[in-house]
């Protein structure tokens, strides 16, 4: 039994005044995810059954590649912002949450860079 | 990691029979939660038998003639009888309401009473309100002026006015928030949908010199923004309100400040 009044437990460490930021940016990568998302249906719809020097040809497209890179970036922000909503909901041990809220960052910047590497070396590779 | 199962010591047991049928009447079964802090025992489920005939037609009538006439142990809290002081609430029939707004017929079979879901028990169908009370009191719920206090009274335009429906008329009976995944999960930090209603009452009344104020004790990931619109806020309460509304306008309000 910790002696606090239950005031002092709900105020807590006060506000972190922040929340809104990971509010927009979640709507705003949602938003690019859905019209990037029917783009990349269309991208793979038309190259079906295409050989490795079509796709290539394709991706050398500057507009194909950047909505391609675009669609890399709002997507791993947007699972990087869904995830840590996930871990805060459920993980209530303070230094498991902080272990996960990072891997989560770890894995989406790694799943970022490594397909953005994927797309420039197709869309510039000899 | 939130806990699915519960605890040894919280498993419910198979409890007593009181007042089995001895003669013709119009019988509703009850089963009803009961633990008592002052023995080791397990919670159980007793179970009544009231006949309707000599009794009112609400959940709330059946519990004071169990009380009355039956078992006096029996514990739970109400006061007005008629859905104005959120007293009564509990979960009935599976979903949170209150027991005096609850008739007996509306539900097929016996009568499965237990409390509001996800807060301490203090006994039988009686949670422990401190952290819900004080997480009101935490949103300041009262009106906020730096200008003069007129004499007479502050005034509100009709418009401004309406704002405040469905919202003035919470009673604070916690059907909501004990009925939010969220809120169970988090409760010490978010502050779940009653409270969000009320802050959302005083942040959009029109003279409230607070709002900005108001708006930076909220925004922060667990007190505001653990709500998910999962909406089983608006679906329990007893009065009809949407605290799932209130909330979603609360997060329009954060954003309107910084685009
Ligand atoms: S809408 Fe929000 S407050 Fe209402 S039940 Fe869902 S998560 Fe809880
Ligand atoms: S919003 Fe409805 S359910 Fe929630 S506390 Fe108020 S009256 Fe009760
Ligand atoms: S007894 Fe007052 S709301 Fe039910």
């Amino acid at each position: 039994m910790a002696m606090r009044t239950p005031l002092k437990t709900a105020r807590h460490l006060g506000s972190a005044k922040e929340g809104a930021d990971h509010f927009w940016k979640q709507r705003i990568t949602a938003v690019a995810n859905l019209f990037l998302g029917l783009f990349l249906v269309w991208l793979i719809a038309s190259l079906i059954g295409a050989d490795h020097a079509t796709v290539k040809a394709k991706l050398a497209d500057p507009l194909i590649a950047l909505a391609l890179l675009a669609l890399i970036i709002s997507g791993t922000i947007h699972m990087r912002l869904g995830m840590q909503t996930i871990i805060e909901d459920y993980v209530h041990t303070e230094a498991s949450k902080i272990v996960l809220l990072m891997l989560n960052t770890f894995f989406a910047a790694f799943v970022a860079l490594a397909s953005i590497f994927a797309i420039l070396k197709l869309s510039f590779g000899a | 990691m939130v806990q699915l199962t519960l605890p040894k010591n919280s498993k419910i047991s198979q409890g007593k029979t009181w007042n089995r049928p001895d003669r013709e009447g119009d019988w509703k079964e009850l089963k009803v939660y009961r633990w008592s802090p002052d023995d080791d025992d397990n919670p159980r489920i007793d179970t009544y038998f009231v006949d309707q005939k000599q009794c009112g037609p609400m959940v709330l009538d059946a519990l004071l003639k169990i009380k009355n006439e039956i078992d006096p142990t029996l514990t739970f809290r109400r006061s007005c009888r008629e859905g104005i002081c959120g007293s009564c609430s509990m979960n009935i029939d599976g979903t949170n309401t209150l027991a005096c707004l609850k008739g007996m017929d509306e539900v097929s079979g016996a009568v499965k009473i237990y409390p509001l879901p996800h807060m301490e028990v203090i006994k039988d169908l009686v949670p422990d309100m401190s952290n819900f009370y004080a997480q009101h009191r935490s949103i300041e719920p009262w009106l906020k002026t730096d200008t003069a206090t007129p004499p007479g009274e502050w005034k509100q335009s009709r418009d401004d006015r309406e704002k405040l429906d469905g919202l003035y008329e919470c009673i604070l009976c916690a059907c909501c928030s004990a009925s939010c995944p969220s809120y169970w999960w988090n409760s010490d930090r978010y502050l779940g949908p009653a409270i969000l209603l009320q802050a959302y009452r005083w942040v959009i009344d029109s003279r409230d010199e607070a709002t900005g104020e108001r708006l930076d004790n909220l925004e922060d990931p667990f007190r505001l923004y653990r709500c998910h619109t999962i909406m089983n806020c608006a679906k329990a309460c007893p009065k009809g309100l949407s605290p799932a509304k209130a909330i979603a306008e609360l997060k329009k309000l954060m954003v309107e400040r910084r685009v």
